[in-house]
């Protein structure tokens, strides 16, 4: 059991990887936006198979903190990429007053 | 009952692992921003999903499965609105070219 | 070579890659990307290493907070007019390398060579958890016995945002920092600052509390509230207060106000500076991290937003 849960978890560490590799490349910051989703799901899975393999119950709390902050992250790149979309395009959503 | 249990999270890990090859590969394959952010949504959230479930026989209590469940709930919510988010970036990022 | 070291293997060089790839990209934005996506990973490798308390610091503050805090300062400096700076010279790239490469070998082979076994004085801390019956090794050394590190860290947060507050203009001190953010209210943004705050919140006093127990504490719970309060301020659902009110500085200040009491008070009616009696360690200790949690999240928070940049109207 412990075998098969550690190799998935290097598999799907493996998968992160190559998804990484494909999104930090991806030509343009919209796809570079997407870098947090992907972690917010792979690494949580990944974190919750570590948790029961080796026995750290309290892997969950940070699997749960992860999938907060991965969405905040998520949040924060888009709104980030955004205005800097706008500023070479039309207007801005913030004011500076 | 505890061969049960580990035939239950064998078999739903190793179904939750496919779907995160399945869209790992659809994130390397797709051919332009939308489709791979539906790769990475759509897929990558039912693979947690199934680890999730694969998990769940091997919870230590009744806590650590609700605590599972809800972390997935979350991912689950935060995935569907970012990934609008993401979406609506990538439009305004194409009509502006 | 069995699965959990090629699973480790794995682990190490996603990690690696990825940070080599954040120093060596050209553009800012995918290199924080890069560096936050980093954060979240070496959360992972903390996990592995059974440091539950530092992962979840490193997913709450290399994760989220500090993500936004360079895409901020990426921004500005977009934004700024370039000057025309010397880009740095071979000589000064060549000597930067290697002193990095110095600094990473002294490092590795610190830890190769380590005794084994390695110096350490966790099993006497284990011991001890009867002091303050808190069941969390970490949170009694932070909160007992080297709570005077834990206390003047609070005072050097305070510091650090004095030093932000102190980049304002002249004519915009005592107002808000940061823009006025500004989204579509029917729109997808505010309808995920309304949802996720309050599951965040949970989420923050949760791990604030079983960190008596277990792993967590006050500044992972500090640092989740403040990436709440962040994210509702970047959907224009509220705006940043500004600086010179009342309530704001009292939350500045009461955290390290209340360690410095408590303190104070052992050094009266007890034995030495932050002694607890030990009949009142526990409630001491809680009492003290309930104001530390409140002034962790406003410091980070106002951290984030910046200097004030609008006075008050």
């Amino acid at each position: 059991m412990t075998e098969f849960l550690t190799a998935a978890v290097g598999f799907i560490l493996a998968l992160l990887a190559l998804g990484l590799v494909s999104i930090l490349r991806g030509p343009g910051d919209t796809d570079r936006m997407m870098a947090a989703q992907l972690i917010g799901t792979g690494g949580i899975a990944a974190l919750l198979l570590v948790g029961t393999v080796t026995g750290v119950s309290a892997a969950v709390d940070v699997a749960l903190t992860l999938a907060l902050l991965a969405t905040f992250a998520s949040i924060a790149f888009v709104k980030k990429g955004l205005s800097s979309l706008e500023t070479h395009g039309t207007g801005s959503t913030e004011n500076h007053k | 009952m505890s061969l049960a249990r580990d035939i239950m999270t064998i078999s739903a890990v190793s179904a939750g692992v496919f779907f995160f090859l399945a869209g790992t590969a659809g994130l390397l394959r797709f051919p332009d921003t939308l489709t791979r952010l539906h790769a990475l949504t759509k897929a990558d959230n039912l693979g947690l999903g199934l680890v999730v479930l694969g998990l769940l026989p091997q919870a230590g209590s009744l806590r650590e499965g609700l605590k599972l469940v809800s972390i997935w709930l979350l991912v689950l919510l935060a995935g569907a609105t970012v990934s609008q988010l993401i979406a609506r970036t990538a439009r305004q990022g194409e009509t502006a070219k | 070579m069995n699965i959990a070291t090629i699973f480790e293997v794995v682990l190490a060089a996603v990690v690696l890659g990825l940070g080599i790839w954040t120093i060596a990209v050209r553009e800012t934005y995918s290199a924080t990307v890069g560096f936050v996506a980093y954060g979240l990973l070496v959360a992972l490798i903390w996990v592995r290493l059974d440091a539950v308390d530092v992962a979840l610091t490193e997913a709450a503050i290399g994760g989220g907070l500090g993500g936004v805090l360079l895409l901020g300062a990426a921004a500005r400096l977009r934004d700024a007019e370039p000057t025309v700076a010397e880009a740095p010279g071979m000589v000064t790239r060549v000597s930067a390398a290697a002193l990095s490469a110095l600094t990473a070998a002294a490092l590795a082979g610190a830890i190769v060579f380590l005794p084994d076994p390695a110096p350490t004085l966790a099993p006497t801390v284990v011991a001890h958890a009867s002091a303050t019956s808190l069941a969390n090794p970490v949170t009694n050394v932070l909160m007992a016995f080297r709570a005077m590190d834990t206390m003047l860290e609070k005072v050097v947060l305070l510091l650090a945002i004095i030093g932000v507050w102190s980049l304002a203009p002249d004519n915009a001190w005592g107002g808000h920092p940061g823009p006025r953010h500004q989204a579509d209210p029917d729109g997808i943004l505010v309808f995920l600052a309304r949802l996720l705050p309050p599951v965040g919140i949970v989420v923050a006093i949760y791990i604030f509390w079983t960190g008596a127990n277990h792993p967590g504490g006050a500044f992972q719970g500090g640092a989740i509230l403040a990436s709440m309060w962040v994210l509702a301020i970047m959907a224009g659902l509220t705006d940043t207060p500004s600086i010179g009110r009342r309530w704001l500085r009292f939350v500045l200040v009461a955290g390290p106000g209340l360690f410095l009491l408590v303190g104070l008070g052992g050094l009266w009616f007890g034995t030495a500076f932050l002694a607890y009696p030990p009949a009142l360690a526990k409630p001491l200790i809680l009492g003290i991290e309930v104001a530390m949690i409140l002034t962790i999240a406003a410091t980070l928070g106002l951290l984030l937003a910046g200097a004030p940049e609008r006075s008050v109207k």
